[in-house]
């Protein structure tokens, strides 16, 4: 098993935001996570990343066999587990090409820089590197390229399990099948795990997940492959398919 | 050498000698009176010292310049390269005598105690010289190195670009192993002539128990750049400087960076003043600092527009990891003509939360995530300076102070 989310509550200010969220991802998986907005996604996101303003007040996180509840955010990363943000900050006067050196474990300053390495990550999230390398991290990048530069980083991180906090919002149509293109491509060939946060079912046709949740206020309501919940999400809606939930039962 | 034409200033100076300065605490020089080591051959810990800010005492392709204590024992090379001439300041001024033309005009050696002391206790400096329409491209690079406990060091520099020319100068200040306590008192005359082009970088790396009060002026005529790069990475006990640009020239232009790393109790009062004398002058200076410890900073700036269609910005940016820590900017725009435009922007802050999260969630643990975003903060990007300086300000920056994350207010885990 990959990831076991077990009975997890968490609060941001004493307000209650996750409550009660149980989910298993297992290895080679890539499990989609859809529902409305504020319904919970994001901060279990960074939740599973170890961000210190979610605090949990009950449940357990275990990432390949370890509890990791209470590890810190580059522990989690360290062991492996990696995310890519909905709206990375932006931060001047750090390369591109520095940050991905660092995630790759590369110290760009006190060592001399293998380039080829971050030149084949840029590659592979089709940034061309004589171009990007040199890019202050995010500074003046339009959407789709803040989400191919999350892409590279994370590749860098050779990491086990990828979560993808709306990777495909404020993306153009061409952008989005880049992106999704090599994420399945380096899922395939890593036989690495994916936690993919959406609101659309796009970034999914590329992405084939094997389980769709769906969560409502703080919880997963509904769970099922691709073909039992899309089509009815895109007819029904949220509110409507989980209403039909609570009333068959 | 004749030293008679010195007099007058020699008695200015002594009614001087207790005159304290506007700016910084008042120093007791009276106790520096370690008598520097006379010696030709340069120290063992000297080139790396000399490295650190910015001056390879081995390269052979240079000008060099590197004063030990009170002694010049290298001032090399400048004869093989053209249109350059590198001296020492006494040689120069025996060789020379309209330089005496030059000495204390761009500042005045009344200005304060320090500038009295240093030309009462004058201990060398050099003498840099750009020959007309000469562009010389490779820097120029000068180190004065303290070696002796309780030191006054004072040396005066007069640096002159005629008339087209361009130079670029690297002068990295120091201290050896042996120095605990010392005093420099550095005094720095810049001549920008029609047309011509500076671009000086300084460097310090102080010790703990240093002194510092450089003082430094300079006159930029008709169409001339004066560019003016200042690095601090290391703590120091005590420095005060301000120095002053006279802009006297149509199309003048001036512009200071600094990038300041303030830790321990260093105590750090820095500024410049901007005069935008003649028309169409501009001049801007952008202060970066990164505090922590107890180190207490002032940024002070000072514009005045005295001219048409001048145009004068002060910019300070400031990060603060410790609750103990201070910066305090004081920008003044003087205008005193209609058609001026002055500027200033200071903002300071914390490090951000939100970035050093993103940092970690790469795999970096808390304390490398704040070095590299106060490297990222602090990066150089300086103007003029070759990229081995920059890079090896840049590995500096990033190697600094581990122990800050400690004392920071962010949140980690």
């Amino acid at each position: 098993m990959m990831l076991e989310v077990q009975d997890l509550y968490v609060s941001v200010d004493k307000k209650e935001l996750l409550k009660g969220v149980k989910l298993v991802v297992e290895e080679g998986e890539v499990a989609a996570i859809m529902g409305h907005n504020a319904s919970g996604k994001t901060t279990l996101a960074l939740t599973l990343a170890g961000f210190p303003q979610y605090s949990i007040t009950k449940g357990r996180i275990i990432f390949r066999g370890e509890d990791i509840t209470y590890k810190a955010i580059h522990e989690r990363a360290k062991a492996g587990l990696a995310i890519a943000f909905q709206s990375p900050p932006a931060i001047r006067g750090i390369k591109l090409g520095d940050m991905i050196a660092l995630a790759g474990g590369i110290n760009p300053w006190t060592s001399n820089l293998d380039i080829r390495f971050v030149e084949e990550v840029l590659r592979k999230v089709n940034l061309e590197p004589s171009l990007y390398m040199d890019r202050e991290l995010n500074v003046g990048f339009s959407g789709g390229e803040r989400k191919r530069s999350e892409l590279a980083q994370i590749f860098a991180m050779r990491p086990k399990l990828i979560i993808l906090d709306e990777i495909d919002s404020g993306v153009d149509i061409d952008s989005l099948r880049i992106l999704g293109g090599s994420l399945r491509e380096y899922i395939d060939l890593n036989r690495c795990s994916a936690i993919v946060i959406t609101h659309h079912r796009h970034i999914l046709q590329y992405l084939k997940p094997n389980r769709v949740h769906i969560m409502s206020n703080g919880k997963i309501v509904l769970s099922g492959t691709y073909e039992e919940l899309v089509p009815k999400i895109e007819t029904l809606g949220y509110e409507a398919l989980i209403k039909g939930v609570s009333t068959n039962g | 050498m004749d030293e008679g034409w010195r007099e007058k200033f020699r008695l200015r100076a002594m009614e001087a000698l207790t005159k304290k300065a506007p700016f910084g605490s008042d120093i007791d020089l009276s106790k520096f009176t370690g008598q520097a080591i006379s010696r030709d051959v340069i120290p063992e810990d000297a080139p790396n010292k000399a490295l650190e800010v910015g001056v390879e005492l081995t390269e052979k392709k240079s000008g060099i310049y590197f004063q030990l204590d009170h002694s010049v024992i290298l001032s090399q090379l400048a004869s093989k390269i053209k249109g350059l001439e590198l001296m020492p300041i006494d040689d120069a001024l025996s060789k020379y005598e309209w330089l005496r033309q030059y000495y204390w005009k761009a500042l005045s050696v009344e200005q304060d105690k320090y500038t009295a002391v240093a030309e009462l206790n004058r201990t060398k400096g050099y003498f840099i010289r750009a020959l007309a329409n000469e562009k010389i491209t490779q820097p120029v690079q000068a180190c004065l190195f303290i070696d002796s406990d309780w030191l006054l060091q004072a040396p005066h520099n007069i640096i002159i670009a005629e008339e087209g020319s361009e130079i670029n100068i690297i002068t990295g200040c120091t201290i050896g192993n042996r120095a605990k306590r010392a005093a420099h008192l550095g005094i720095t005359e810049f001549y920008v002539k029609k047309n011509a082009k500076v671009i000086f970088t300084m460097i310090h790396s102080w010790g703990e128990e240093t002194y510092v009060r450089p003082r430094t002026g300079a006159i930029v005529e008709e169409g001339g750049v004066f560019i003016s790069n200042y690095v601090l990475i290391k703590p120091v006990r005590d420095i005060q400087s301000y120095p002053t640009v006279y802009l006297l020239g149509r199309g003048a232009k001036a512009r200071f960076n600094s990038i300041i790393y303030a830790s321990k109790d260093s105590l750090i009062d820095l500024g410049n003043r901007l005069i935008l004398m003649e028309e169409g002058s501009s001049g801007e200076s952008v202060f970066k600092v990164v505090a922590t410890g107890t180190a207490r900073v002032y940024n002070r700036g000072q514009i005045i527009g005295q001219s048409r269609n001048t145009k004068g910005h002060l910019e300070c940016r400031g990060m603060i990891l410790c609750p103990t820590a201070s910066v305090i900017a004081i920008p003044e725009l003087i205008a005193e003509h209609s058609d001026t435009e002055l500027s200033h922007e200071a903002a300071i802050g914390k490090l951000q939360e939100e970035q050093l999260h993103y940092i970690m969630s790469r795999g970096i643990p808390p304390e490398e995530a704040i070095s590299i975003l106060v490297k990222g903060f602090l990066d150089p990007g300086l103007p003029g300076l070759p990229e081995t300086l920059q890079a090896e300000i840049r590995r500096r920056l990033f190697m600094i102070d581990r122990g800050l994350v400690k004392g920071s207010e962010v949140k980690v885990e």
